[in-house]
């Protein structure tokens, strides 16, 4: 079992845990995730890690209610436990293992949206942490579902808010600063890692492919094992078939192919949506799902 | 009695059984189990020996069960295997002890799976614990993967004294005994749980949730970790896919993906984990695997087809499971092979374009390689497809492993005797090594590197 030190909703459907996990804790870099289980019924839920602690043993995890496990993940408190976390899985970001000093020449800018903060932190952290600098745009839908803006303010040398419906700080996506940092007040980037919903990467990526800044993207799709051995994950980057777990999570955005990663998400809509209701309605189901039998 | 052929064994109804998940396969009772062990004829030079991958002594445990001494039955079999309830259900006894038999010649062989497989279930209902640990001798082996190989090793070290600990990548012991063989063919909390439990009451350790060369690397385990050597039985990796156009549609899946969410996740009883219950159902592949996808997406509803390039004779799969597939409904259609998926406005698969085939000369494999009949492609409808086609070794543990060498498959290079790989104190075996095969080869895989680790380690 994997105990649970600390349980906070940050916002609607956005919760925080701290959780005990040694062997994730001793060796993970920023860029891997983790998988929890929450119990024997549960799902496996890739998660990226969003912090950690080598000394204590112990991670860091943000996420948002999606379907039914998410759900009863977040009805966890401190002290409860999952049954299973598992990690690191996937590749560590690039930067890391640039020498430190190509890295100063270099001009990086975060761009975060929703939860996307969550794993961009590790690596905002990461160059603070080496003495680097690199800029952070932390877009989310309103002021309401904005996360971890003091603790990105602490390690960004610049950190530039925006919300879609103009309810806190800049008005507009994430594109709006991105493209008014570069275009209007002269500011160059090298590379921009891009970390959120895969509609908000797939926009940054078109604006960086006309401003013609390098991206990297991270990936989240549908994963069972997060090992390689399912292939649920699989994306097409360029001409070729990449699984996201081993040869992932991060990839040259500009390659992704973004309607068809997007059509894949909806795979289990259906089944997630049933799985949810059933859920909700409790005792009081009576198979109108359609899924468990329970109306025949 | 009729000697030359094999007392049947009561099965689960064809119709009930392609609704339901459990055992298709009653297996024998005590009067069966006797009746068909008399059928064997004790031979001198026991061919059938010859033809077990773990060399278990047949006729010996054969001559125990005509006498009704169960329990002597599954000491004899437990000398050299720590699965037979697992071996005498999914091994491939057609090619292996009972293709040997002398009994085979003239009528049926003995029924040597179904007589394992008698013993084991008794001694487990009799609460027999066959083996016991050896005495310490103060060395510790790290395990890495808890599936068939990675097991038998443990097993057999422990049996000699070692501190044995299986390092699991999965949240559950097993590998593919648990993610990749359905409920119907191999019960996992009955025989997998329980065969486990065996072993882990010789002394052997299980982690589960920690993945080797990333949670902890196989230097960090010898040099930091305390341990002598290593086995590694991480098994088979990446599902292969055809490469042909559509395949990243929704509604294609890898056998691995499908079975995985079916069998580990449990997605056919209410649990989370979601699963395509689809109406009709193309499986590409014609092995174990591809049987056991058919007949799981045909349990979960579906119209089920095995789509294959060569002919049934060529079947790679076990005949026992061909014929249990045929038996529920599954429908055959051989010497064809897809050459596009199609895909509606959504990219929801819609259906296969084949192309027929025709069998030529034989290839490297022996097998007669199969050719394009040019202008035959036709479509069929379906809504699912799922790629049974094997697959390339994971890449965790080779790029992670410093002087860990690998061949031009990326499969671990090992000495078939021993396990030895390239790397001092570190064997391997298994999938990992040979890449996809079956569950008895990876155990016999496993006792080879448990022997290589014991004169590695005695004469250190």
């Amino acid at each position: 079992m994997y105990k649970i030190l600390e349980a906070e909703m940050l916002a609607d459907k956005i919760y925080r845990m701290v959780v005990e996990a040694p062997f994730i804790a001793r060796s993970c870099q920023p860029g891997e995730f983790l998988i929890t289980k929450l119990d024997d019924k549960g799902e496996r839920i890739p998660l990226t890690i969003c912090d950690y602690d080598r000394e204590k043993g112990t991670v860091t995890i943000i996420f948002q209610i999606v379907g039914a496990s998410t759900e009863r993940m977040s009805w966890l408190k401190a002290g409860d436990a999952f049954e299973d976390v598992v990690g690191p899985l996937g590749n560590p970001s690039d930067f890391i293992k640039e020498p430190i000093e190509e890295l100063k020449k270099k001009h990086y800018c975060f761009v975060a949206g929703g939860v996307g903060a969550a794993p961009v932190y590790p690596q905002v952290k990461w160059f603070h942490d080496h003495g680097l600098e690199c800029d952070v745009i932390l877009g989310t839908r309103c002021k309401d579902t904005l996360i971890m803006e003091k603790e990105l303010e602490s390690v960004a040398t610049n950190l530039y808010v925006c919300t879609d419906d103009g309810s806190y700080k800049i008005h507009g996506n994430v594109c709006v600063p991105l493209e008014d940092l570069v275009k209007n007040q002269g500011k160059k980037y090298d590379v921009v890692v891009a970390i959120g919903p895969m509609i908000m990467m797939k926009f940054v990526c078109l604006l960086t492919k006309e401003l013609n800044i390098p991206t990297i993207v991270s990936m989240n799709p549908i994963m069972v094992d997060g090992t390689g051995m399912c292939g649920a994950c699989r994306l097409q980057v360029g001409d070729e078939v990449k699984f996201a777990c081993v040869d992932g999570p991060e990839f040259d955005g500009h390659l992704i192919d973004w309607s068809l990663a997007m059509k894949r998400m909806n795979t289990y809509k259906t089944e997630e949506g049933r799985a949810m209701l059933k859920l909700e309605e409790g005792a009081t189901h009576h198979g109108g799902c359609g899924n468990c039998g329970g109306d025949k | 009695m009729d000697v030359l052929h094999k007392i049947p064994v009561r099965e689960q109804d064809p119709k009930v059984r392609a609704t339901n998940f459990e055992e298709v396969c009653y297996g024998y009772n005590e009067e069966e189990a006797k009746l068909e062990a008399s059928r064997c004829i004790d031979c001198k030079k026991p061919l059938c020996v010859q033809g077990c991958p773990v060399s278990i002594d047949i006729p010996g445990f054969i001559r125990e069960v005509k006498a009704g001494n169960y329990e002597e039955a599954a000491k004899v079999i437990g000398l050299s295997s720590a699965l037979p309830a697992i071996c005498g259900r999914v091994c491939p006894q057609e090619t292996q002890c009972e293709g040997r038999c002398i009994r085979g010649i003239k009528g049926e062989p003995i029924s040597i799976g179904k007589l394992e497989r008698f013993v084991a279930d008794w001694s487990r209902e009799n609460n027999i614990v066959p083996a016991v640990k050896g005495e310490p001798n103060g060395k510790k082996v790290a395990v890495v993967g808890a599936g068939p190989a990675g097991l038998t090793c443990a097993g057999d070290l422990a049996k000699l004294g070692y501190d044995v600990t299986i390092f699991e990548a999965l949240h559950q012991p097993g590998g593919v005994l648990v993610y990749g063989i359905p409920e119907f063919r191999l019960p996992k909390e009955k025989v997998v749980a329980h065969e486990v439990e065996l072993v882990k009451n010789l002394g052997v350790k299980i982690e589960c949730n920690v993945i080797i060369g990333k949670s902890i690397t196989i230097d960090e385990l010898l040099n930091e970790e305390g341990f002598d050597a290593v086995f590694i039985g991480s098994g088979a990796g990446l599902p292969k896919f055809m490469g042909i156009p559509g395949e990243n549609a929704n509604g294609v899946f890898s056998a691995n993906e499908f079975l995985t969410r079916n069998n580990l996740m449990k997605a056919f009883k209410d649990y989370d984990t979601p699963i395509m219950r689809a109406k009709k159902v193309v499986v590409v592949g014609g092995g174990n695997v591809a049987m056991d996808a058919a007949r799981t997406a045909l349990r979960l509803g579906a119209e089920t087809h095995i789509v294959y390039r060569r002919s049934e004779a060529e079947l790679p799969a076990r005949v026992e499971e061909v014929h249990h597939a045929k038996e529920e409904g599954v429908i055959f259609d051989l010497l064809q092979n897809p050459v596009e998926i199609l895909v509606d406005e959504n990219d929801w698969v819609k259906g296969v374009k084949l192309v027929k085939m025709e069998l030529g000369e034989p290839d490297a494999s022996g097998r007669r390689r199969p050719k394009e009949i040019p202008g035959s492609e036709y479509v069929v409808d379906c809504d699912a497809v799922i790629m049974s086609l094997g697959t390339s070794p994971n890449p965790l543990i080779s790029s992670t492993t410093k002087g860990l060498e690998i061949n031009g498959h990326k499969c671990i290079i090992a000495e078939e005797s021993t396990g030895k790989t390239t790397k001092d104190g570190v064997y391997a075996g298994g999938d990992a090594v040979t890449g996809a095969a079956t569950v008895i080869l990876a155990m016999e895989a496993g006792k080879a590197g448990a022997k290589g680790i014991h004169e590695y380690l005695s004469n250190k």
